[in-house]
């Protein structure tokens, strides 16, 4: 292994970033700093890229080393194609929150330390392959992300981040309390292997052989196990009806934490699905009465976060509600997929439906951080105000920034040429075979978005202008540049897909035929 | 490979490229955005012309449908993960395209003088151009995917155009309405894509025998059954054609088009009469084979043509019925698009795609035809739209006048010399065949008869008569409008209707001398663009064809008649008096007027239900939900306290300075921003208690 240890470098970097940006004094040169680092690691993020060798979906750039051997801890770290793509949107979505950042005043140094803290939690998590480490930088994602709502949020930032906090935490803990208990078990942290056992059913053995619990018999005691794991990633993506944190959080984070939130950390419990849950307890959720519930509660969080959002008077909660129901498409594709492990006749649906969700992944993170960055520049200049019915025939003062906007919003709708539809698309094609019930019953989400963002449009952009806003500054050159990159890539993505599909797809195709029980 | 079929592509991505590049200039270059729109119009017709000629001189060869296919993206393994998109170039894309160019040439022009004076003129080219290419797409796709891109690509710009007045609420509304009423229409038509490529495993039309509209996928899906003992293929056919219907404005889905109206004038032609509209008409002509593929000795109507069949009459009668009693000029219109396009479905599912095809045909020149009409007396009038406010137009209007007779006649399907009156004829026999029901051709024929009346009356409210307009009044939009000191024109007072410009005129002209020249390639006689479209059994003017014609024609000429006997003969003198056929028994004027209340009844059911279910969702979300969570939430923080009181008196030996040890991180914590944190740092510390103690437990055996 004579590589540059490209992976750690790209942890590390924030890290040991952030704790000098702390300790600058100078407002400005501390913003400088975190700007050019976010900078270099969306440099080595694309370089990382660039070398992924894309017809090979295994792990790719691994390091490990031996850490606490008695504990099964190891330093262990390496990106598929999904780690890499999700390395890829944290680097791209961290230098569009700081390049944001202008409007903090108050405590720079300290705020611009704590998002280079979180992109390297993000990164940490979406990298490392061991539960040790990976569940550390699960939590320092978490603690940086509380803070930023905590000290930077709108009026009601503390029971919002209190509420985010207790969530989070719950979650983790059950996490934590699952790991240790597998780790009891199988004497294993590692996630490979633990995959490795799920596979060939050794897991669930050892869970049950080594664990007596009240006299629980195998089943209902993985289950549980399982239980405690999804509930993890559950709150984080989330997953109704956990996700109660999520709207008034969205809401009451400033702009820039907002769109790492949506834009990334929702990501994470996405990821976890898949990098952990599927490979581990894949034969437990894929069962009949698993299914059953976990498929009825994602249709239920895509329809009702939809309709949630429709009733929304606030733009940032519209947004919030909004990216609840596009993440839960993603769910629907990963629970269709469990559902038929052993199943090689939908190889080819199972892989479409793996492809949608990671482009999925990608896609929303980039529309919906973009369309935070627009309510953020509304926000600027309304002074605060945000709400849906506050404007009105903005089009005629602002037009640069509503026909912008518009395409970003065409693009959460899910409008053909834009990124949006191609990974709604594929999600769809492997479903519907799998699962058609749960398909024809989440199109009613397509539809109901639809409804709210041209409710959006028509409020906000069209009708009378509202005089109050009658002289409201059209976007600034630097602001028409910062959100050019963006919208480009959305028509990028729309129009020529393959650009991010070629390098995913071999990770998708082992997958699938890894999920195998 | 021909090239233009290699490059058939260049037809959309010409006006496409004039969208992108008018959307980056600046609003005042409106020359440049105009004449790149017109060019490329005019670049994309060229070659339409030239895919025609390839088409003609193709035609009639074992292989009439040449295909380009190339690999778009690869999202599973092996050839089944591949998804290919293409195009092709067939007799039914060949005369569409033509259509669509030409048509859209004229309305680019049309468009220059009517939008002359607006702030967004070149907005307008760049939405306008943008819906050429979209729709020109739709037409080449050879595969289904890239169909419902380029289809909803084309419900965004006729989103954009029908709200494209922003500033007034009523645009705003009807674009939302339109976008929405058609989405739901979509959605049906995205599952149906979604069936589709799991059955037939590509969604490619043409494939060298692998396509989906090919004998193998074809046979694979009929001899499937599903739900209510449909053939799988009928029930695909269905939900694709409940797409068809949102866009075609069928019944139920209908109430989107009139509302459409709020767009400038050429939108209303370009897209809600003539093109956009009848996409999905083309639409179920594409999947034809689909929806009429059945097994060998059932029954020869399959439920998806029943479907598409039973549709269009209702919707062409129901339409034609509203239009009766409507007065404003332009939605009149509207309604009488709604029941044309009912008139080509009910073609295509008795008659096959050459039927429903050449009325799609006809229509597209004559409504078109109408519409620009429509916008000519609207611009000539001040922007009055109420046709009880026009009356006696023929003088002020001449040009505008004999146009629209020529198309109001087509329209009516006055007999022999209109095309109207072939196309609408040949569906008419078409229905009269049908082995199902007798029942669709009786309701063509009624439609027939209140088409030529409803245009009678608007002809007559119009164009004869007196002048009833105000014309004392202050003038409002368009009183610096150049156009009225025109030559030739009988110029009156200043407020009076004035003839519009040469730019405006010119296209009408043309587009009249089309309405009637075209019926002569459709004919018993001579069916030429029957057999190019692939229908090859003409029959000639047989006995039972002439029956039949005598008949329509007696029918339009009963609506001619009543319709001059009740508004031609004595003109209404003012803008109050109550409409003639308010005298009809049972209310049914105002059932016509109010357009059945379908408007109201999907306002109070669906549209309540709708923001009903939102507010439970969110009332949910935040009253149950939240007090659930924060109950749940109280209770744990509770629960810590207690724990850890037992804790510390229980097991008070190496938990206690664990327990220090975090409650001082916690006053750390809380000392850097003075919150509650250390609550729920407890909450850990107790939760790594509980940890410990399970682990010890669960060792212990």
């Amino acid at each position: 292994m004579n590589q540059l240890p490209i992976l750690t470098i790209l942890t590390l970097l924030p890290l040991l970033g952030g704790f000098i940006v702390v300790g600058i004094q100078d407002k400005r040169i501390a913003r400088c700093f975190a700007l050019g680092l976010s900078y270099l690691s969306l440099a080595l993020a694309l370089a990382l890229w660039k070398s992924f060798d894309a017809t090979n979906g295994a792990l790719q750039f691994v390091e490990k080393h031996e850490w606490i051997p008695t504990l099964g801890v190891q330093y262990f770290v390496g990106v598929d194609g999904l780690g890499l793509l999700m390395v890829l949107l944290t680097s791209i979505v961290v230098p569009m929150a700081l390049l944001v950042s202008d409007r903090i005043t108050d405590r720079v140094s300290l705020y611009h330390g704590l998002i280079l803290f979180l992109q390297a939690g993000l990164i940490g998590a979406f990298t490392a392959l061991n539960f040790f480490h990976w569940f550390i930088f699960w939590e320092l994602s978490l603690i940086p992300a509380f803070f930023l709502v905590r000290l930077w949020g709108g009026a009601n930032r503390a029971p919002a981040a209190t509420q985010f906090f207790i969530y989070t935490i719950v979650g983790s803990v059950a996490m934590l309390l699952s790991f240790l208990a597998i780790f009891h078990a199988a004497g294993k942290m590692d996630f490979i292997e633990l995959a490795e056992m799920g596979r060939n059913g050794s897991l669930a053995g050892a869970l049950s052989t080594n664990l007596g619990w009240y006299g629980l018999n195998s089943k209902p005691l993985v289950l549980i196990i399982a239980g405690g794991v999804l509930l993890g990633f559950a709150v984080k993506v989330p997953l109704m009806p956990f996700h109660t944190w999520l709207p008034s959080t969205y809401a009451e984070a400033p702009t820039p934490v907002t769109m790492l939130l949506t834009g990334v950390m929702s990501k994470m419990g996405v990821y976890g699905f898949i990098r952990v849950l599927l490979p581990l307890f894949g034969l437990q959720i894929g069962g009949e009465r698993a299914q059953a519930v976990l498929l009825t509660l994602v249709v239920i969080t895509i329809v009702f976060s939809a309709c949630a959002a429709f009733a929304q008077k606030d733009l940032k909660r519209i947004l919030a509600y909004s990216s609840i129901n596009h993440l839960g498409y993603c769910l629907l594709a990963v629970f269709a997929v469990v559902k038929f492990t052993n199943a090689p006749e939908f190889g080819t649906e199972k892989a479409a439906a793996l492809n949608g969700v990671f482009l999925q992944m990608f896609n929303h993170g980039l529309t919906a951080a973009t369309l935070f960055m627009f309510v953020g520049f509304i926000e600027q200049r309304s002074g605060g105000v945000r709400g849906l019915n506050d404007f009105g025939g903005l089009r005629k003062t602002i037009p640069v920034f509503c026909g912008l906007m518009g395409i970003a919003l065409f693009s959460s709708l899910g409008l053909p040429g834009l990124n949006g539809f191609i990974g709604e698309f594929l999600i769809f094609k492997g479903v519907f075979p799998l699962t058609p019930w749960a398909a024809g019953l989440s199109v009613i989400g397509i539809l109901v978005t639809a409804i709210f963002i041209l409710t959006i449009i028509q409020r906000v952009f069209a009708g009378p202008l509202n005089e109050k806003w009658a002289k409201l500054p059209d976007l600034t050159l630097r602001e028409r540049v910062l959100v050019a990159i963006p919208i480009a890539l959305m028509f990028v993505l729309g129009l020529w897909p393959r650009l991010v599909l070629d390098v995913i797809n071999s990770t998708a195709v082992r997958m699938v035929e890894q999920l195998k029980f | 490979m021909a090239w233009i079929v290699k490059n058939l592509w260049l037809v959309p991505a010409l006006p496409l490229l004039a969208a992108g590049l008018s959307a980056l200039v600046p609003q005042r270059s409106r020359k440049f955005s105009a004449s790149l729109a017109i060019g490329s119009m005019i670049g994309a017709f060229l070659l339409s012309l030239w895919a025609f000629a390839h088409a003609l001189q193709h035609n009639g060869h074992e292989n009439a449908k040449e295909v380009f296919n190339f690999a778009w993206l690869q999202f599973a393994s092996g050839d089944a993960g591949i998804l290919k998109l293409g195009w092709v170039l067939d007799p039914l894309t060949a005369v569409m395209l033509v259509m669509v160019t030409f048509i859209g040439t004229l309305i680019f022009i049309y468009s220059t003088g009517y939008m002359a004076h607006d702030d967004n003129f070149t907005r307008f080219f760049t939405f306008l151009s943008l819906f050429a290419a979209a729709m020109l797409g739709i037409i080449i796709s050879n595969s289904l995917l890239l169909l419902f891109m380029c289809w909803e690509l084309v419900g965004l710009a006729s989103y954009l155009l029908i709200g494209f007045w922003y500033h007034k609420p009523s645009a705003a509304a009807a674009a939302k309405k339109a976008f929405i009423t058609t989405r739901i229409g979509d959605v049906c038509f995205f599952l149906g894509i979604m069936w589709l490529y799991h059955q037939a495993g590509t969604l490619l039309f043409y494939d060298n025998g692998a396509g989906c509209m090919e004998q193998t996928a074809l046979l694979k899906m009929v001899t499937q059954t599903t739900y209510f003992g449909l053939a799988v293929s009928a029930a695909i056919g269905i939900l694709i054609f409940i797409g068809a219907m949102g866009k075609s404005g069928q019944f139920p889905l209908h109430v989107w088009l009139p509302d459409a109206m709020e767009g400038p004038t050429p939108v209303s032609a370009l897209i809600h009469a003539a093109t956009m509209v009848a996409a999905g008409v083309f639409l179920v002509a594409r999947v034809y084979p689909l929806m009429a593929v059945h097994m060998d000795g059932a029954a020869v109507e399959t439920a998806a043509l029943q479907a598409v069949a039973w549709v269009g009459a209702i919707t062409a009668v129901f339409a034609a019925s509203i239009a009766v009693a409507q007065n404003d000029i332009k939605r009149i219109l509207a309604y009488s698009t709604v029941s044309q396009l009912g008139y080509m479905m009910m073609g295509l599912g008795t008659g096959g795609v050459a039927v429903g095809m050449f009325h799609l045909i006809t229509h597209a020149f004559f409504k078109a035809l109408l519409f620009m009409g429509a916008g000519s007396v609207i611009h000539g009038c001040h922007e009055e739209q109420d046709i009880r406010k026009m009356g006696g137009i023929r003088n002020f209007m001449p040009a505008t006048f004999l146009t629209y007779a020529v198309g109001m006649m087509a329209l009516s399907g006055f007999p022999v010399f209109f095309s109207g009156f072939w196309s609408k004829d040949a569906i008419l026999h078409a229905a009269h065949g049908w082995s199902v029901s007798h029942l669709p051709f009786y309701l063509g024929v009624a439609g027939a008869f209140l088409t030529a009346f409803y245009m009678t009356r608007q002809m007559a409210l119009v164009f004869l008569g007196k002048y009833r307009g105000e014309k004392s009044q202050s003038p409002r939009h368009h009183a610096k409008s150049p156009l009225v000191v025109l030559k030739g024109v009988p110029v009156g007072g200043e407020n009076d209707p004035h003839e519009s410009p040469r730019s405006m005129t010119m296209p009408l002209i043309i587009l009249a001398i089309c309405a009637i020249a075209l019926g002569a390639i459709g004919t018993p006689a001579w069916p030429w663009f029957q057999s190019f479209l692939g229908d090859h059994h003409g029959e000639g003017f047989t006995y039972d064809v002439i029956q039949l014609m005598v008949t329509s024609t007696l029918v339009v000429f009963a609506g001619l008649g009543l319709g001059l006997w009740l508004y031609g003969r004595k003109q209404r003198n003012t803008v109050d008096e109550p409409d003639v056929l308010e005298k009809l028994p049972m209310g049914m004027h105002a059932w016509f007027a109010n357009k059945y209340g379908i408007d109201e009844l999907y306002e109070m059911t669906v549209i309540r239900f709708n923001a009903w279910f939102a507010r439970v969702c969110a009332t949910i979300d935040e009253k149950f939900l939240g007090i659930l969570v924060l109950l749940l939430s109280y209770f744990t923080v509770a629960l810590g306290w207690v724990s850890n009181a037992f804790d510390n008196f229980v097991i008070n030996l190496g938990f206690d300075q664990g327990c220090e040890r975090v409650s001082r991180g916690g006053k750390l914590m809380s000392r850097l921003q003075g919150g509650r944190v250390q609550i729920y740092l407890r909450v850990i510390g107790v939760a790594l208690v509980v940890l410990v103690l399970f682990l010890i437990w669960g060792g212990g055996k």
